[in-house]
C-alpha cells in the first residue's frame, strides 16, 4: 500500500505533542538534570594551543589536592587499533574518535581535551585542573582548507595517506581523501553548452547550536556495570562508542536516553561520555559531566568550512548540458567531512546527463567536524544553486523556469548512480509558482530569490515494542531518541493500526537494555523507519488480538478482521458475535493467552528521497551592509505528513538555522589558531526577532515503501537557504556573493568593489 | 577554594564603610548582568559582593532641577517606563532600552552600564551627549563628575577605591531640542554595538542649529565626544550638506580597533551612516519639541 487515497483517523491530525507538557514546565529531564548521592563533579583540561605535542603531562599534583579522586590522560585509554566506526552518515574510526576524546601524543586543536579529573566539587574541580602540568612543544598550524592542502603543509596527522587516488600516495599529507562521482561525459557536455557560468565559493565552519550543552552521568557497580544517562542522539552510539574506545562488554554498559535539547548531526558521537565512564570506573563513585557553552563552541561540531567551484553550462533553451563541482572540505582534526554527500547532492535535484564531482576530505586544526542536519548539502547546495541563478539570468531565463525544464521525475538518473522512485521535486517548483510569496511586489532595495535542495534520506535499524496494557491503553517503547517530536509521530502511526484514540497510546524511548538496537536518530530516518516498526509491531498486536478473540469465539483467526479498533467476525459465516474492542480483549487477556505484546525489529530499506524549495525576499541596507529577511517560504515534498505541525516545524527550523548559516554565523579564530567568539554573544545565530514568521507549504507525494508514504523531512530544509538568501540578494543589489557569511561588513565591501 | 561574602546593605553610608574594611577585591552588584557573567567565566573573583538595590537613592527616578536624577541601579525596564523622561530624553532612553533584551532589561542599570567601563556599552554616549553628570560618594564624601570623565579605558574607570556611582542626574533639556541614539549590530538584539552613534541637538527660533554634541561608542577606547561633528551641524541648518559634513567629521574622529565584532575600516564608515542618521531623528524631534 501506498498510503495513497486511504481515509485516515490520525494520520495527519494536529494532536498535542506528548512530551510537551513536561517540557514547558520544566519537568523534563535533559542530560544535566540528573544527579545522584555521592556523584563527584567531572571536569576536562583542554589545549588552548591549535597543534602542539605533548611531551609529558605531570599530574601528580592535581592528584594530591584533597577531594580529587582521579584524573585520567589518554595514557589511562586503551591505544586502539583503527576500525571503522559507523554512527551517521559517513563512517569514522573508532580510533580517531578515541583520539579526540582525549589527546594522545598531540593536541591537535583549541579546545582539544588533554586530561580529566574527577572531584568531590566544581571548585576543587578547577582547582585540579589548573594543577596539571602539560609540557608541550607548540607546532605550526594550519586552519584554512586551501593552506592544508599545498605541499609543505604542517601535517595534522603525520601518517594520513591520501584515500581514494591510485597510485596510493608515498608521503602523508592532510588530503584524507578524494572522492568522484560521474555520469556521461561533462567534456562533451559542456561543448553542446551556449553559455557556462563557472564560480568559486567558500564558506565558514559553523556550529549546530543545540541549545543543550553536552552532559552525561555515569555510575558504576562494584561488578563492573555501568549505567550512563546523557542525552545524544543514540544511546545505542553512545554504548557502542563507551565499550570500544575502553575495552568493555556492550552488555557492561547501560545507556538511559535523557531528553534532548537539540542535536542536528552533533550529537552522533561521543566526547565526555567515555571519561565519565571511565572516571566512574576509577573512582567507584557517580560521575557527573557538563560542558559549558564555551566548551561546546570550542571542543564539539561544527559543520566543515570549504572552498567549492561549480561549473554548469546549458543551451539558449535552458538544457543543461553537463555541471561539475570540485569540493575541498574541512574535515577537522580527524578526517571525516561530508563532503562526499555534498557530491551526492549537489546537482541531484536535477535530470542531467553529465555530471561530474570531486570532493577533497582535509584536515585542519580545527574541531572534528561533526554532522550538521543533510550533512554536507547545504554546502554543495549554497554553490550549485547560485551558480544556477546566474545562469539563468545569463539566459534571460527565470531561475525557477530553468529549475522546472531540468527537474528530476521518477527515473531519472541521480548522479551518484540511482534511479528516483516516485518524487516529489516539480510538485514542490510547481507549488513555488502557485504561491502568492512568488509574485508579490517588491520595493527599492529588495530582492526576491530561490533554491532548491536534496536529500537522499535514510533507514537502517529500528526497533519498537507495542505493549498492550490491561485496561487497553498502550504504551509504545521506541529505540531512538525523540529529537523532533517523534514520539508524537510514533503514537499517531500506533493508534491508526490500532484503532484506538491517541489518547490511550503513552509512546516512550527505551534504554539499551530495554529495546532491541536501533540506530541514531539522523539520516531523517526516525519518523520513515522506527514508523515502519512501529507500524510493524502495532500490526504484530493485531494479529494477536484477532487471535484471542477467536479463542473467545471460538472460530479460526482468520475468521477475526481488526476494524476501528475493534475485533468483527469476518463474516456472516463465522457467526454472530457482538465486536470485542481492544480494551475488552486486554481485560480478558490473562484468561487468553496472557499478556499482549507485539514487537519489530527491522532494517528499513527504501526511504524516499526529499526534495525542497525556498522563496526568500531580503532588503539590503545599502550603507551599512545589513540584509534583513522579509519574507521567507518552504516548500517541500514530505511523502505523508504524520503530524503536520512537527513538519512544519522542521522546515521552519532548517530554514532558520540556514539562514543563520547565510547571514552572520562563523568561527573566527586568531592568527594564533585560538577561537575567539566561543559563545553566542559573539557567535552569531539568529535569535527570534532577527526572523520573519517562516511560512511552510507540504507537498505530499508518498514514498512507496513506507505503509502511510513518509519520507524524512528533517534535513532538506536547510539545504536551500543559503543559496536562497544568496540569490535573493543578487536580485536586490546586484552583486553575487560567493563568501559566507554575508555579513554586514561582507556585503558593504562587496556593493564598494562593484561601485 | 575561594569563600565570597555578599552584603546588601540600605544606606549608601554603609556602602561605603563595607568598602572601606574590606581587603582584597571587592565588587559593586547592581543587575548582575555583567559582573555574574565575569565571575561565571572566573574572569573576576570577588571576596565581597555589595549589592546597591535595597538602597532607595540608588533605585529610585527623581524629578530634580527640571531635570531627572535617576539611581545607579534602576534597571532598564523602569527606565523605559518612565512616561516624562522618554519625553524628555527619548534618546537616552531608548539606549538604556537597547541593553540586551526583556530579560537582561529587568536587570541592567546605567550605573552597571557606565561602570563596567566598555567602550561599547550603549547607554553612555547618550548619557554625555546629554550632558549628564554622576553622584559619587567614597571615603572622602560625595563629588559630582561627568559621565563623559568616568570611563578611562575598557574596563577602566576613574572611580578611586572604595568609590560607587549613587545615581546620574540628567538637566532639563532645552527648549526646541532632541536627542536620538543608534547602534548597529548584525542582529536585532542580544548583540554589542559595532558603533554607537548619540547626538543632542538644539536648534534657535530659525530653525539652524544653535548646539550639538555628537558622542560616538565602540570606535575608541572609550566614548567619544566629537566636537568637529558638532562643529558640523552647529551655525546652520540640519541640511544634507551639514549631514555630510558630520559624517565625514564622525569617520575622522573614529580610532576603532579589528577584532570579532566588526573591522576597524568597517566601523569608520558606519559610524558616519549612524550620525547622520541619529542626528536626522533628534533633528525631528527638536522640531517637534518647541
Ligand atoms: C545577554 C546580555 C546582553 C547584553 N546586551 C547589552 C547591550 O545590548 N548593550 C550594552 O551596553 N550592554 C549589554 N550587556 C551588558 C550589560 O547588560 C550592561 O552593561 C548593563 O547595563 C550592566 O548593568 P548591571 O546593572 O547588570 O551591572 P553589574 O553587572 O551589576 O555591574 C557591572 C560593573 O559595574 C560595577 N558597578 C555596578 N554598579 C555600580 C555602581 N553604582 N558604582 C560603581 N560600580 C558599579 C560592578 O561592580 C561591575 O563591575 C549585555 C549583557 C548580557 C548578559
Amino acid at each position: 500500500m501506498d498510503g495513497q487515497g486511504q481515509d485516515f483517523k490520525w494520520i495527519g491530525k494536529r494532536t498535542v505533542r506528548p512530551d510537551g507538557v513536561d517540557k514547558v514546565t520544566g519537568r523534563a529531564n535533559f542530560g544535566a538534570d540528573f544527579s545522584l548521592p555521592g556523584m563527584l563533579v567531572g571536569k576536562v583540561l583542554r589545549s588552548t594551543h591549535p597543534h602542539a605535542r605533548i611531551l609529558s603531562i605531570d599530574t601528580e599534583k592535581a592528584h594530591a589536592l584533597p577531594g580529587v579522586k582521579a584524573v585520567i590522560t589518554a595514557a589511562d585509554l586503551p591505544d586502539i587499533p583503527s576500525e571503522e566506526a559507523h554512527f551517521g552518515e559517513d563512517p569514522t574510526d573508532f580510533r580517531h574518535v578515541s583520539h579526540n576524546v582525549m589527546a594522545r601524543d598531540k593536541a591537535l586543536y583549541d579546545g582539544h581535551v588533554v586530561a580529566a579529573v574527577a572531584a568531590t566539587s566544581e571548585s576543587i574541580a578547577d582547582e585540579a585542573l589548573g594543577l596539571i602540568e602539560v609540557n608541550y612543544e607548540v607546532l605550526p598550524h594550519v586552519l584554512d582548507v586551501e593552506e592544508a592542502m599545498k605541499p609543505g603543509a604542517p601535517l595534522v596527522l603525520e601518517d594520513l595517506i591520501t584515500g581514494g587516488v591510485t597510485p596510493t600516495p608515498k608521503d602523508p599529507s592532510n588530503i584524507a581523501k578524494r572522492v568522484q562521482f560521474d555520469l556521461g561525459d561533462t567534456e562533451a557536455g559542456f561543448k553542446k553548452a551556449n553559455m557556462v557560468v563557472e564560480r568559486r565559493f567558500t564558506t565558514k565552519p559553523v556550529h549546530q547550536g543545540y541549545i543543550e550543552p553536552h552532559a552525561v552521568v555515569a555510575s558504576t557497580s562494584e561488578d563492573g556495570h555501568t549505567l550512563v544517562w546523557c542525552s545524544s542522539q543514540g544511546h545505542f552510539m553512545i554504548r557502542a562508542a563507551c565499550a570500544k574506545l575502553l575495552g568493555l562488554d556492550v552488555s557492561q554498559l547501560r545507556v538511559m536516553p535523557a531528553e534532548i535539547g537539540g542535536g542536528f548531526g552533533g550529537k552522533i558521537t561521543v566526547y565526555l561520555e567515555p571519561l565519565a565512564v571511565l572516571l566512574s570506573r576509577k573512582t567507584g563513585r557517580p560521575v557527573k559531566m557538563v560542558m559549558t557553552r564555551e566548551e561546546v563552541f570550542r571542543g564539539t561540531g561544527p559543520t566543515s568550512g570549504t572552498v567549492m567551484t561549480v561549473k554548469i553550462g546549458a543551451t539558449k533553451k535552458g538544457q543543461i548540458t553537463a555541471a561539475e563541482a570540485t569540493l575541498a572540505y574541512q574535515a577537522g582534526a580527524f578526517p571525516g567531512s561530508p563532503v562526499g554527500l555534498g557530491c551526492m547532492t549537489a546537482f541531484a535535484p536535477y535530470d542531467l546527463e553529465n555530471v561530474k564531482t570531486v570532493g577533497f576530505d582535509v584536515v585542519v586544526n580545527r574541531p572534528k567536524a561533526t554532522a550538521y542536519r543533510a550533512p554536507g548539502a547545504p554546502l554543495a547546495a549554497f554553490a550549485a544553486e547560485s551558480v544556477l541563478d546566474e545562469l539563468a539570468k545569463a539566459l534571460d531565463i527565470e531561475p525557477l523556469e530553468l529549475r522546472e525544464k531540468n527537474a528530476a521525475k521518477e527515473g531519472t538518473k541521480a548522479p551518484y548512480g540511482p534511479r528516483f522512485g516516485p518524487i516529489g521535486y516539480v510538485e514542490t517548483l510547481q507549488a513555488v509558482r502557485d504561491h502568492p510569496h512568488y509574485s508579490a511586489p517588491l520595493g527599492p532595495n529588495q530582492g526576491r530569490g530561490i533554491a532548491s535542495g536534496f536529500w537522499m534520506n535514510f533507514g537502517g535499524q529500528s526497533s519498537a515494542v507495542v505493549n498492550v496494557n490491561e485496561d487497553g491503553t498502550v504504551v509504545v517503547t521506541l529505540g531512538h531518541p525523540d529529537i523532533g517530536g517523534s514520539r508524537a509521530s510514533m503514537a499517531l502511526m500506533a493508534a491508526e493500526v490500532l484503532g484506538i484514540d491517541i489518547a490511550k497510546v503513552r509512546p516512550i524511548i527505551g534504554d539499551t537494555h530495554t529495546i532491541g538496537f536501533s540506530d541514531i536518530t539522523g539520516g531523517s530516518k526516525v519518523t520513515f523507519a522506527s514508523g515502519m516498526a512501529v507500524v510493524e509491531a502495532a500490526g504484530d498486536v493485531v494479529a494477536q488480538l484477532r487471535e484471542r478473540t477467536a479463542m473467545i469465539w471460538e472460530v479460526e483467526a482468520e475468521g477475526v478482521v481488526w476494524e476501528d479498533g475493534h475485533a468483527l467476525p469476518a463474516s456472516t459465516n463465522v457467526g454472530e458475535f457482538e465486536p470485542l474492542s481492544l480494551a475488552q480483549i486486554a481485560a480478558m487477556a490473562a484468561k487468553i493467552g496472557g499478556p499482549i505484546s507485539g514487537r519489530a525489529s527491522i532494517n528499513a530499506k527504501g526511504a524516499g528521497p526529499g526534495f525542497g524549495t525556498h522563496i526568500c525576499d531580503v532588503e539590503v541596507d545599502r550603507e551599512t551592509g545589513r540584509v534583513v529577511v522579509l519574507r521567507y517560504t518552504a516548500v517541500q515534498d514530505a511523502g505523508r505528513a504524520i503530524h503536520p505541525a512537527y513538519v512544519e516545524g522542521q522546515l521552519q527550523g532548517g530554514a532558520a538555522q540556514g539562514i543563520g548559516w547565510a547571514l552572520n554565523e562563523e568561527y573566527v579564530y586568531g592568527d594564533d589558531g585560538r577561537l575567539q567568539n566561543p559563545g553566542f554573544l559573539d557567535y552569531r545565530m539568529p535569535v527570534a526577532s532577527d526572523l520573519p514568521m517562516i511560512d511552510t507549504v507540504i507537498v505530499e507525494v508518498p514514498n512507496p515503501n513506507h505503509p502511510f508514504g513518509v519520507r524524512g523531512v528533517g534535513e532538506v530544509p536547510i539545504v536551500p537557504p543559503l543559496a536562497a538568501v544568496a540569490n535573493a540578494v543578487e536580485n536586490a543589489i546586484g552583486v553575487r556573493m560567493a563568501d559566507l557569511p554575508m555579513s554586514p561588513p561582507h556585503i558593504l565591501a562587496a556593493l564598494e568593489d562593484k561601485a | 577554594m575561594n569563600a565570597m561574602r555578599y552584603e546588601a546593605p540600605g544606606s549608601i553610608d554603609e556602602v561605603v564603610a563595607l568598602l572601606a574594611a574590606a581587603d582584597g577585591d571587592s565588587r559593586i552588584l547592581a543587575g548582575g548582568t555583567d559582573l555574574l557573567v565575569q565571575m561565571q567565566s572566573g574572569f573576576v573573583k570577588p571576596g565581597l559582593i555589595v549589592d546597591v538595590k535595597k538602597i532607595a537613592e540608588a533605585t529610585t527616578i527623581t524629578a530634580e532641577d527640571g531635570g531627572f536624577r535617576i539611581g545607579a541601579a534602576v534597571c532598564g525596564a523602569e527606565i523605559g517606563e518612565h512616561a516624562d523622561l522618554k519625553e524628555a530624553w527619548p534618546g537616552v532612553v531608548e539606549a538604556a532600552e537597547l541593553i540586551g533584551s526583556v530579560q537582561i532589561q529587568a536587570r541592567a542599570s546605567l550605573g552597571g552600564n557606565l561602570c563596567n567601563a566598555s567602550p561599547a556599552a550603549d547607554s553612555v554616549p547618550a548619557l554625555i551627549a546629554a550632558g549628564a553628570v554622576c553622584s559619587i560618594a567614597g571615603p572622602k564624601g560625595r563629588r559630582e563628575v561627568p559621565v563623559a570623565d568616568i570611563a578611562t579605558g575598557p574596563g577602566e574607570t576613574s572611580l578611586g577605591t572604595g568609590e560607587v556611582v549613587v545615581s546620574i542626574h540628567l538637566p532639563a533639556q532645552s527648549p526646541r531640542s532632541g536627542d536620538a541614539y543608534l547602534r548597529f549590530i548584525p542582529r536585532t538584539e542580544m548583540d554589542i554595538a559595532v558603533v554607537g552613534a548619540a547626538i543632542n541637538l538644539s536648534l534657535d527660533e530659525n530653525g539652524q542649529c544653535s548646539a550639538a554634541r555628537v558622542v560616538l561608542g565602540a570606535v575608541a577606547p572609550t566614548a567619544l565626544l566629537v566636537t568637529e561633528a558638532a562643529d558640523a551641524l552647529i551655525g546652520g541648518p540640519v541640511d544634507d550638506a551639514a549631514l555630510e559634513r558630520l559624517d565625514a567629521a564622525a569617520r575622522a574622529a573614529c580610532r576603532p580597533i579589528d577584532d570579532k565584532r566588526g573591522t576597524a575600516d568597517y566601523r569608520t564608515k558606519v559610524s558616519g551612516v549612524l550620525a547622520r542618521r541619529a542626528a536626522g531623528i533628534a533633528l525631528e524631534r527638536a522640531r517637534s519639541n518647541s
